[in-house]
């Protein structure tokens, strides 16, 4: 794997055994991950390639599918409450329990529907972890 | 001395003691900008709660339920859903891709100097125009709370102002958090036990509580008395224009929260973005848990206390107190006044410290040096002698206007622009490739002056003859916003910008490459 004889210059840690994960002396190495700061961190990456890759692809597509209907969704479900609250009063007058109507329900309503659908989105983001796992893996530094 | 002068100075040595222990672990930039980024995401949930829960919503929600019944419970439904666009849409790709301020995000791909000199415009205006609503409310409600203690307007203006100059000044962003946590805490408890209160008043029979809903007596304008069902629809939304004003109101909160500068740095206090994630779900169980708490507050103060009462002894905006006190005495009215004193304090000052960061990292650091410190530790100074101007200015500008002053629409303004021109720019940066930083100009500048326009001229600047009939001008400027970011951007092409969409959409759904957090 490593050759038998480095180039002048170039890391002279002993290359027995496994390929170190110490930063190489010779500076023409990259440094390994764990040990680069934030900032030497910020072009280690191959935007271009990751982004080309199948599973980066997978992910957008996956967050894509969950949070457009989901966000048309709470958007359309939270503005019918005004909508009908100011052109179908009657409807929202409507006695169901004792003075309790169907406005007061469809309002109290909304914070079921956002607690759900927040339920819902954390369920799906622990998957969109993982395939952003596997993104970075792919992509190697 | 009162009891609430009492507990509200309790409150103030606990925070004191906050800000002493925050400033011995503080230390360099990421400390005092984003609290290292070593926050949990309750820690930080209950924060962004506690940055949320004003007192506007505090004392002004449980007031309008009590004028106005249905149509108050209505209102508060939006500043919960409005959750869900921080949670599906801002919230992780922020922390994905930001430093310290919203505009970071808008700099990654786009022209620095521009966009940063805009970004830090857009966020003072928000965040001054919030502060002072707050201030003014402040003081009028102290003096109201605190009446024949010789606390006045002005000394409690002074004092709210300085107490949030040395929570952000000394403590930076962990003492603000803190404060935050323990604030939110207070306001959570006093809720809960305000309504178990209300709720044991009817015997723990929600249908008595409910029955007694829908007959409340009261003095309308015309004198007469009269009995209405206040679970009925229409007592503050009526026609014309009532509906499209709920709409256009919805509007700012749904897309505004999610532009608000004070909400938006907090998601870079944690260590990721699965943890600002987390955070909001967090909030959003805490802030949801209130909004729903407040059919007690509010309905029980128009079934308990009565609108008259209210009315002749200080104003909706006491409907809350003086539940306290009807339910549980003078004790319990010290307490809740003091959590309503304690809400403001930790508001404002997560306030200072948005406008602060944002003064000091997007303006000085990068519009007027380049990006660089010229030396180690200059951008938290700045940012300290900013926090310490801006409650300076805000001091001033509230004492000035007055206890009388009416404000409530400096709130509407700053969620309007947060929604008409820091939402929009964020978004199209994240998602839309060929977005440039002409689009972002222009979009925070039309969605900026369109809000401010529209407000001067709707009912709550000139009253009957306003030319806009809408006190919330959200259902134009936020379309305007849009309008601008996206002609903006179709005036000329900007290749480096749309080839770096590539790499900010690997960091955004990634995380590769994100700020990490900071050990002490």
């Amino acid at each position: 794997m490593t050759p038998e004889h480095p180039p002048p210059n170039a890391d002279l840690t002993p290359h027995a055994g496994a390929a170190t994960d110490v930063a190489p002396l010779g500076r023409t190495a990259r440094k390994p991950p764990h040990e680069q700061t934030a900032d030497e961190d910020r072009d280690v990456a191959d935007w271009e390639g990751l982004a080309a890759t199948a599973e980066f692809k997978a992910l957008l597509k996956a967050k894509a599918r969950f949070i457009v209907p989901a966000t048309v969704f709470f958007i359309v479900y939270y503005f019918s409450l005004p909508l009908l609250v100011g052109y179908a009063p009657e409807l929202m007058a409507r006695k169901v329990l004792g003075v309790v109507n169907v406005g007061y329900l469809f309002a109290l309503s909304q914070f079921f529907m956002a607690w759900l659908l927040a339920w819902a989105y954390v369920r799906a983001a622990s998957r969109f972890d993982k395939m952003a796992r596997d993104v970075i893996d792919k992509g190697g530094r | 001395m009162s009891p609430a002068v009492l507990m509200f100075l309790g409150f103030i040595a606990i925070t004191l003691w906050i800000t002493w222990w925050a400033a011995r672990r503080s230390a360099g930039s990421s400390a005092f900008f984003a609290a290292g980024r070593t926050l949990k995401a309750w820690q930080n949930g209950i924060a962004v709660a506690g940055d949320y829960m004003s007192a506007a919503s505090f004392l002004g929600i449980a007031g309008i339920i009590a004028f106005q019944g249905y149509d108050g419970f209505m209102y508060s439904v939006g500043w919960l859903v409005a959750y869900l666009t921080v949670l599906l849409i801002v919230a992780e790709p922020l922390r994905n891709a930001g430093k310290y301020t919203m505009a970071d995000v808008l700099a990654y791909r786009l022209r620095p100097r521009p966009v940063r000199g805009m970004g830090a415009l857009s966020t003072l205006t928000v965040s001054t125009f919030y502060m002072i609503a707050q201030m003014v409310g402040a003081g009028a409600l102290v003096s109201l709370l605190l009446q024949g203690t010789g606390i006045t307007y002005q000394t409690a203006v002074v004092g709210i102002g300085v107490l949030m100059i040395v929570y952000v000044v000394f403590g930076g962003m962990l003492a603000t958090t803190w404060v935050q946590i323990v604030k939110a805490v207070l306001l959570m408890a006093g809720t809960i036990l305000l309504s178990i209160l209300v709720l044991a008043h009817y015997g723990f029979s929600f249908s008595s509580f409910f029955d007694a809903i829908g007959q409340v007596t009261y003095t309308n304008a015309q004198g007469q008395t009269v009995t209405q069902d206040f679970m009925t629809p229409g007592l503050r939304y009526t026609p014309p224009y009532g509906a499209l004003d709920l709409v256009s109101l919805g509007m700012a909160l749904i897309f505004g929260t999610a532009g608000l500068p004070h909400i938006l740095v907090r998601f870079y206090t944690v260590p990721d973005a699965r943890t600002a994630r987390n955070s909001v779900v967090w909030a959003m169980l805490i802030i949801g848990t209130f909004y729903i708490l407040t059919t007690f507050l509010g309905f029980g103060a128009a079934t308990i206390v009565g609108r008259d009462f209210i009315a002749a002894n200080g104003g909706n905006n006491m409907s809350a107190p003086l539940l306290a006190q009807a339910l549980a005495g003078d004790l319990f009215f010290a307490f809740i006044s003091a959590i309503a004193f304690a809400t403001i304090l930790a508001v404002v000052a997560g306030l200072t410290i948005s406008a602060s960061t944002s003064f000091a990292h997007d303006f000085w650091t990068n519009v007027l040096h380049g990006g660089r410190e010229r030396r180690e530790g200059e951008e938290v100074r700045v940012a300290r002698v900013t926090a310490f101007f801006v409650g300076a200015i805000s001091i001033l500008i509230a004492i000035l206007l007055g206890p009388n002053a009416n404000v409530a629409f400096l709130v509407a303004l700053a969620f309007a622009v947060a929604a008409s021109a820091n939402l929009p720019v964020i978004v199209l940066s994240l998602f839309w490739r060929r977005f440039n930083t002409a689009g972002a100009v222009g979009g925070l500048a039309t969605g900026l002056v369109s809000s401010l326009v529209l407000i001067a001229m709707s009912p709550s600047i000139m009253r009957a003859d306003a030319i806009f009939p809408l006190e919330n001008p959200g259902i134009l400027s936020i379309p305007l916003g849009f309008l601008g970011a996206v002609a903006g951007t179709l005036l000329k092409r900007e290749p480096q910008a749309e080839h770096k969409f590539t790499e900010l959409s690997v960091r955004a759904n990634t995380g590769l490459g994100a700020e990490r957090a900071t050990s002490h």
